[in-house]
């Protein structure tokens, strides 16, 4: 009896919690968008009525990343000031599976335009065509699905032009020669690949670059412990390593927070891809921080730039052929260009450098 | 006598697995002389530390014959409330927030224990449930967002990286985790509730005959790996100065295998915090010294697998290895 | 015979409405009957054909692995290592179609070949070293699998499956509207249901799982069904990879994970017992409907996945705590008590 009392003492324990979380879920949504919102740029509010009753849907990466949700409530903001309905997916883990169940769910509820930050790059063709079969425009972001499978992809910044960047980043903080090594996630989303891919192309194509020697590509899973394992086995191994380049939000931060622990930061330089906000801490230019400058693009601006192209697509103003231009609000205009991978591609714009002028401003950002 | 304690201590599993241990040790320093030094040893304890604590609550809760798989989403859940109580109130000590999470993470431990001792569901199921409902809640109370380094204070973030607790001998981590091995060694060497638990696991009906109220000792049990887990949340974040909704994602795998190659049995009864600390510093070994000699990462799960299967395979042949020797030795 | 066991023998002979009612697949067909209704009030797209047919694809996959670990579990085991073995098997599924150029049918059955391989060395490990729990082993080689699987893409995807439109077929085409897949898992879950129920396979099962010892005296070659079992549940395993690979058209190690999870909840809520040898076949599949259809619906009003997390593990608590409440049963024993006094 007792154990009886003790069961149902449970099970109300367990509904509550249940509730609890949907109950969390009410009080989100505005708490997500409050970043953007005070960037007043609501120009072309109530211009048009024809995207009443629309949706238009977003699927990032996974949850509980703040870089995904940035792109979200870019995406949201600007969708929502013309009027139409905006349905944020967000897969409990990385991977395409879910994202597959996701593209159902969308497709039943007939929405109007699919934009997708994609976990694999041919894994989700099937399920994408079959909603472009049934009349959804569908577009990439952030990590491009293959050309099959989309009409146009939103590219944060163009693949050679951040190749450039990063290797132009170690070729200054190396003071020109040296060794350098990459650490990067086991790329499952192909960015991370092409970039490194990149980096290589631009250090063959020049010889200012051929005094630098890139000693070793290590995989940190994206996951922290596994980055810290790496980067310190990095330091173990290439005792005359110059500098590190980490591509990987995850990566970089683990790696900056391993030099500065083992007090190599005067030697040992990092740059890389990442948050300013996760990097606030470990970017300047003493010989106390690991991180002199490094590189990113604003995420709330890339799902911007994926809602003014997600309507243009749903008016029919582009079709995503290369050559078409739009004007994207407040961010201007872009045309739609040829990507490598075949297919189109939208370009938001050369990677922005965060240095330790501009750190404390951007930290708060995102 | 003294003859007899020694060949007791060679048979031994723990001595056999630190003389593995110490092989692949010398294997690895051979390879790469960066191994061995006292600078990787140290960071390679301080980073799995919170594997070392988390075995040894789980090794309690094998004991019983039970198992906690929700242990990764308590580090999260309890790491992250600390976190976030530490974001907006810059002015947290160290103490308060660990015991935040301690407390956090024991009330989850609480609730698993009552859902299995009082509610009856199999371990398995409960701690697969509390794993789903936690890391839900972990990634909703952080509401998606991470916890950065900047928005941690600095007593906090210091307190992985310095060794007061120690009066300056060892790391606090490596301390705090081996403060936690010693307690555990004598509380289920020394006390009765840790004699009770190890009744429980040997044979349930036995012990419940005996006089010893199981569900309070399976509550105890999963009480006790929740506060540890709590704990390991709390250091988690102090050592990577940050927290994120994922952190600590499958890491009960990696915990239990520590448990299992340190020769506990999951059917319960059998297992030392010796073999414990043992196992879990082959994981470590296997997570810090494979990069070091050039072991692709794609290689690296398919050795810690096969690792892990071959020495439960070589434990029971060990096993019955003994079993025949004592036998026979009474047939004399 | 005197009369208390004659009364007994009757009680339990004789067909009793009232136990009948009280069996938990009719809980669970209230519940998949709520969830329903419940799905078409929140969604006015819930209840189309062709959504309902597709979202059933979707998790159907994931309900081929659900039939063997109905086995496993009725036997009292437990294999971890079944999302592993999905990946394993459609990986060298790829490879040998991309890599060695081999044709496609041959490469399905390679991987139908490899998953039952991969389930085979867990029993044979079980049978042989009987001292380990199945959970041990199972994780063991749940590491070893998906490790090997990485050894062999490293960070690539075996791609380009899409192109062969019968392969693709297998998961996307459909006969009258109706997917072959749907059809293939009525064949499966019949024969499945069959073997459990009806013949000495399956009691055989109950068996063991119930009390390992007392079969094994009572003639239950143990060992070999635990192996048969298990192979089984690795051959199963390989067909949802080949159904996973159709649905996506390439593959890549990190393909599956957390399946085993998912596939063992759907089996518990489905009122079989993890202790063994309790529970029915078709409670199985009555929750694989369950927590399919409360997902899609879940899915269908934007849900978010953190919100799903805590629901299907607040579900998952649920369904084991639930019965422990057993309400009838406290109601007789109280009026008893009130007789008594």
């Amino acid at each position: 009896m007792k154990k009886r009392i003790f069961a149902i003492l449970l099970s109300i324990t367990v509904i509550s919690a249940l509730l609890v979380g949907c109950g969390k879920d009410n009080n989100k949504a505005p708490a997500s968008g409050d970043q953007t919102n005070n960037e007043d740029n609501k120009g072309n509010e109530g211009s048009d009525n024809e995207l009443k009753g629309k949706k238009l849907a977003v699927i990032v990466k996974s949850a509980g990343n703040p870089y995904n949700a940035r792109q979200s409530s870019g995406f949201k903001e600007v969708v929502e000031a013309v009027g139409a309905e905006v349905i944020v997916k967000e897969p409990e883990s990385a991977t395409a599976e879910d994202q597959i169940v996701m593209i159902n769910e969308l497709v039943a509820q007939k929405v109007d335009a699919i934009a997708i930050a994609g976990n694999d790059t041919d894994a989700l063709q099937p399920a994408l065509q079959e909603a472009m079969n049934k009349g959804i425009k569908v577009l990439s972001f952030d990590s491009a699905v293959n050309a099959q499978s989309r009409a146009v992809h939103v590219n944060q910044a163009g693949t050679e032009l951040i190749g450039q960047s990063l290797m132009e980043a170690i070729l200054d903080i190396s003071g020109g020669e040296g060794q350098f090594a990459i650490l990067s996630a086991t790329s499952q989303a192909t960015n991370q690949n092409a970039w490194i891919e990149a980096m290589q192309k631009v250090m063959e194509s020049d010889d200012k670059y051929s005094k630098l020697e890139l000693v070793d590509i290590v995989y940190g899973d994206d996951e922290y412990q596994k980055s810290v394992d790496q980067t310190q086995a990095l330091l173990s191994n290439y005792p005359d390593l110059k500098v590190i380049c980490a591509p990987t939000t995850v990566g970089i931060m683990a790696a900056a927070k391993v030099l500065e622990d083992q007090g190599v930061t005067a030697s040992v330089k990092l740059t890389g891809l990442g948050l300013p906000s996760e990097m606030g801490d470990y970017i300047g230019d003493g010989d106390d921080k690991s991180t002199p400058y490094m590189y990113l693009w604003n995420p709330i601006d890339i799902g911007r730039l994926t809602g003014y192209t997600a309507i243009a697509l749903v008016k029919g103003e582009i079709t995503g052929a290369e050559g078409e231009t739009f004007v994207a609000g407040d961010l201007g205009d872009y045309t739609i260009v040829k990507a490598e991978d075949g297919g189109t591609e939208i370009i938001l714009g050369p990677p922005f450098q965060f240095n330790p002028e501009n750190i404390d401003e951007w930290k708060e950002v995102y | 006598m003294d003859k007899i304690n020694l060949k007791k201590l060679i048979n031994a599993r723990e001595v056999s697995l630190f003389i593995v241990l110490i092989l692949f040790g010398i294997f690895i320093q051979l390879r790469n002389p960066a191994f061995g030094t006292p600078k990787n040893i140290n960071n390679m304890l301080i980073n799995y530390s919170t594997t070392m604590v988390l075995a040894i609550g789980m090794m309690s809760v094998l004991l019983i014959g039970g198992i906690d798989i929700s242990i990764g989403s308590i580090l999260a859940f309890a790491g992250m409330v600390s976190a976030l109580v530490i974001r907006d109130n810059p002015d947290t000590s160290v103490f308060v927030a660990i015991m935040i999470a301690v407390i956090v993470g024991g009330l989850c431990g609480l609730i698993n224990g009552l859902v299995i001792a009082k509610g009856g569901v199999p371990p398995i199921i409960a701690t697969m449930g509390s794993m789903n409902i936690l890391r839900g809640l972990t990634y909703l109370v952080a509401n998606n967002e991470w916890v950065a380094a900047y928005q941690i204070n600095e007593g906090f973030k210091k307190f992985a990286m310095s060794k007061y607790l120690s009066f300056g001998l060892i790391n606090n981590l490596i301390f705090i985790a081996f403060v936690i091995a010693l307690v555990a060694y004598c509380f289920l060497k020394y006390t009765r509730l840790g004699r009770k638990i190890y009744a429980v696991g040997n044979n349930a009906q036995a012990a419940e005959i005996s006089g010893i109220n199981i569900s309070r000792i399976k509550i105890l049990v999963y009480t006790l790996m929740g506060i540890l887990a709590g704990l390991s949340g709390a250091l988690w974040v102090s050592l990577y100065a940050s927290a994120q909704g994922d952190m600590g994602m499958g890491i009960e795998m990696d915990v239990i295998a520590a448990c299992v190659i340190g020769g506990v049995s999951l059917a319960g009864g059998r297992g030392s915090v010796v073999g414990v600390l043992l196992g879990a510093i082959t994981i470590a070994m296997l997570g810090n010294g494979l990069p070091l000699i050039g072991v692709s990462q794609f290689s690296l799960d398919a050795i810690k697998g096969a690792i892990i299967v071959l020495t439960v395979i070589l434990n029971v042949l060990l096993q019955r290895q003994k079993l025949k020797n004592s036998l026979r030795r009474r047939e004399i | 015979m005197n009369k208390e066991t004659k009364r007994v023998l009757i009680a339990e002979t004789t067909f009793s409405w009232k136990k009948f009612f009280l069996k938990w697949e009719w809980f669970l067909v209230l519940i998949f009957i709520g969830i329903n209704i419940m799905n078409s009030f929140i969604s006015p797209y819930y209840l189309s054909v062709s959504g309902l047919l597709s979202a059933t694809s979707s998790f159907l996959e994931k309900a081929f692995i659900v039939l063997p670990m109905v086995f496993i579990l009725i036997m009292g085991d437990i294999d971890i290592s079944v999302g592993s073995v999905v990946a394993l098997s459609a990986v060298i599924m790829g490879e040998s179609y991309n890599r060695l150029g081999l044709p496609m049918g041959l490469a399905i059955i390679i991987c139908l070949l490899v998953g039952a391989l991969c389930g085979f060395i867990n029993g044979f490990i079980l049978i042989k070293f009987k001292e380990l729990a199945p959970m041990i082993v199972t994780l063991g080689t749940q590491i070893l699998y998906r490790g090997i699987a990485t050894m062999i893409l490293k960070d690539q995807a075996s791609t380009g499956l899409t192109s062969i439109t019968w392969f693709s077929n297998l998961y996307w085409g459909s006969i009258f509207g109706i997917p072959y897949m749907l059809i293939v898992f009525i064949v499966f879950a019949v024969i499945f249901g069959y073997i459990l129920h009806k013949t000495n396979f399956g009691r055989y099962l109950y068996a063991i799982g119930s009390n390992e010892t007392a079969a094994h005296f009572s003639g239950v070659e143990v060992d070999k069904v635990r192996l048969i079992t298990f192979t089984l549940t690795g051959l199963f395993s390989a067909v949802t990879a080949v159904f996973l690979a159709s649905r996506m058209g390439s593959v890549r190690p990190n393909i599956a994970v957390g399946y085993e999870l998912e596939a063992i909840s759907m089996v518990v809520l489905g009122g079989i017992s993890s202790a063994g040898g309790k529970g029915n076949f078709i409670g199985a599949i009555i929750s694989i409907f369950i927590i399919g259809l409360l997902r899609y619906g879940l899915g269908l009003i934007n849900i978010p996945s953190q919100v799903m997390l805590v629901v299907i593990g607040s579900l998952l608590i649920l369904a084991v705590l639930i019965p422990q409440l057993n309400l009838g049963k406290y109601f007789r024993r109280k009026q008893g008590v009130v007789k008594e006094a």
